[in-house]
């Protein structure tokens, strides 16, 4: 599902955004802390109240869809949801799939094996009747992208997914990720995970600055003037990809 | 197909559950409407269904023929209802607010209901059950209001929301005393005090008929809204992109539970905890699902303010103590509990 944003705001936290997101692409968001990246993702999501600006879904627009119709194409999954219900695992991904159910379609055997693959393509499988109060952050995280899918989005949504997690975790979701046949838009912390994407937006101070892929737009140049760090970038001789080194910036006095 | 399989197979235990649900209930009424400080035989209920319902000739006394029909099958009926209006109230509010420790008592609702009933009555702003009940709503809807105006304003917290409620209610009941001091005189104050700490002694057929549907619709409600209410879980946010329209849904469910609960109040006076230990016994029998917990929580309200009825008729030999004082004997320990578990739990 593509997904095209113009001039979205909010407050002075995202300044007049437009994007657009191709069909099927990892799109990863960038950008030092409070520089507007889980707004921009909130935006991208309908979720703001008096927002500036428009989305649109495969051409349609954002704001003429209804919630239910939005939640059926696209899944979103925020920072730090946290609930002091005692739901177990199983539970909590079910509930990915109310965008679908209706009084008239309740909760059936086909939902029951959509929810069985979510939980098994984040390695969950054997954990659906943990409750959710003895999770890790990780495990939670891993519950939440789960939900996600049960969604069956066309787009995805992820606010640093790979936080909380171990780093084996990290990159099995981000390779999950990746190898989903949907548009994925994620904030990102790692600008060594984010070369991942297929093309990166740089948000500094609410407006993004920079949109490209990702050899592009992580230039040693634009690190030092929005990270505010020297990148050293190094090759791996085993598949030629780029790494970068990170180092403080010199003082100028 | 898969649907229909699925929808057939889903019905079988959901009836028997319903089924269970009525046998118990109907034993809790049939217990409500025998005990008492005059014990009726069973065989009266009987005899006395097949008189009104069926009009086949019996002969019954009619002094014990008239307690139960015009006074304790009445009273029983409004406690039930009322006693699942408050659990259901209390369940909607704790998964609205995502607070443990919601319920209309601790909110203010049942404060500003009570505060509307007695104005109307003593200022004589429109009479008769209808008029005390749109007094009740409009006192539980400002209250209401004004308690998430200050806890929004607070910072909106679960701590700045239960103090709001306390400051609510406070206010709320300060009104109420304000209103007796000044207009009623020495009898109508007595019969108010007594009144607000809940009481079911002047319940008649008239109430049964104003309690009974509102209860009922709003059960309707909050069963349509089983999904929604799942979904708020994880906050309004992840409702929202659940696909939940979050703030038709907080309305209309705020709507259901200000309607029932200040009906309730403004028939029989503020009765506590129910609403709040209730749905936390549930949880913890039939689990945080809200399609198993919204009818658990209805049918145990039920059952628990009847029984609490009889306890209120029958502890001390000769004199009804109100309600109010029996539920916060048993609910009172019940909110301890509470606090302990959610302070393990943070």
């Amino acid at each position: 599902m593509r997904i095209e944003a113009r001039n979205l705001g909010w407050r002075e936290i995202v300044r007049g955004v437009s994007v657009e997101i191709r069909k099927g692409e990892t799109f990863g968001l960038v950008g030092p802390n409070g520089s507007g990246k889980s707004t921009l993702l909130r935006l991208l999501a309908g979720l703001m109240p008096r927002a500036a600006g428009e989305v649109w879904l495969d051409g349609a627009p954002l704001a003429q869809l209804s919630r239910r119709q939005i939640a059926q194409r696209l899944a979103l999954v925020e920072q730090f949801a946290d609930t002091g219900e005692a739901l177990s695992v199983r539970d909590a991904v079910d509930l990915g799939r109310t965008p679908w159910l209706s009084p008239l379609s309740p909760f059936g055997p086909e939902d029951r094996q959509i929810v069985d693959r979510a939980l098994a393509a984040v390695g969950m499988e054997g954990m659906a009747a943990r409750a959710w109060a003895t999770l890790s952050g990780g495990e939670r995280q891993r519950v939440h992208i789960a939900r996600a899918l049960a969604q069956e989005p066309r787009v995805l949504i992820l606010d640093e997914p790979t936080n909380h997690l171990d780093i084996h975790h990290q990159l099995a979701l981000l390779g999950l990720v990746a190898a989903l046949p949907v548009t994925v838009v994620m904030a990102l912390h790692d600008l060594n995970q984010a070369m991942m994407c297929d093309r990166l937006g740089v948000m500094s101070d609410g407006r993004m600055v920079a949109c490209g892929k990702p050899a592009e737009v992580l230039t040693p140049d634009n690190l030092a003037r929005i990270f505010r760090v020297r990148a050293q970038p190094m090759i791996d001789p085993s598949d030629g990809s780029t790494l970068f080194r990170f180092l403080p910036m010199e003082t100028s006095t | 197909m898969t649907r229909r399989a699925a929808l057939s197979a889903l019905a079988v235990p959901v009836l028997s559950r319903a089924g269970l649900g009525a046998v118990l209930l109907a034993l809790a009424v049939l217990a409500g409407v025998t005990i008492g400080e005059v014990a009726l035989p069973l065989g009266l209920v009987g005899d006395l269904l097949a008189v009104k319902l069926l009009g086949i000739e019996r002969a019954l006394d009619p002094i014990e023929a008239g307690i139960l029909w015009s006074y304790r099958l009445p009273r029983t009926l409004v406690a039930a209802a009322c006693g699942a209006g408050l659990a259901l109230s209390g369940v909607v509010l704790q998964a609205l607010v995502r607070n443990a420790l919601a319920d209309p008592y601790l909110l203010g609702v049942s404060a500003g209901a009570g505060a509307g009933a007695v104005a109307v009555t003593l200022l004589g702003l429109g009479g008769g059950a209808i008029g005390l009940s749109a007094g009740a709503f409009g006192g539980a809807a400002s209250a209401f209001l004004i308690v998430a105006l200050l806890a929004k304003a607070a910072g909106g917290g679960p701590a700045q929301l239960v103090l709001a409620g306390i400051a609510g209610s406070q206010l709320f009941n300060a009104l109420t005393s304000f209103f007796i001091a000044k207009s009623a005189n020495a009898e109508q104050a007595r019969g108010l005090m007594f009144w607000l700490l809940g009481n079911l002694s002047g319940v008649r057929w008239p109430d049964v008929s104003l309690a009974l549907p509102v209860v009922g619709l709003g059960f309707l409600v909050c069963l349509a809204h089983v999904r929604p209410l799942d979904a708020f879980s994880f906050g309004s946010g992840a409702a929202a992109s659940l696909g939940i329209a979050v703030r038709r849904v907080q309305l209309v469910l705020i709507a259901a539970v200000t309607l029932m609960t200040a009906t309730l109040v403004s028939l029989v006076g503020s009765i506590g905890f129910v609403g709040l230990v209730i749905p936390h016994a549930m949880r913890f029998l039939v689990g945080p699902r809200h399609a198993r917990l919204i009818p658990a929580s209805a049918l145990a309200g039920a059952v628990f303010l009847i029984a609490a009825d009889i306890a209120a008729r029958v502890l001390i030999p000769g004199q009804v103590v109100p309600i109010g004082v029996v539920t916060a004997l048993v609910g009172a320990p019940g909110f301890a509990l509470i606090l302990i578990r959610n302070r393990r739990r943070s």
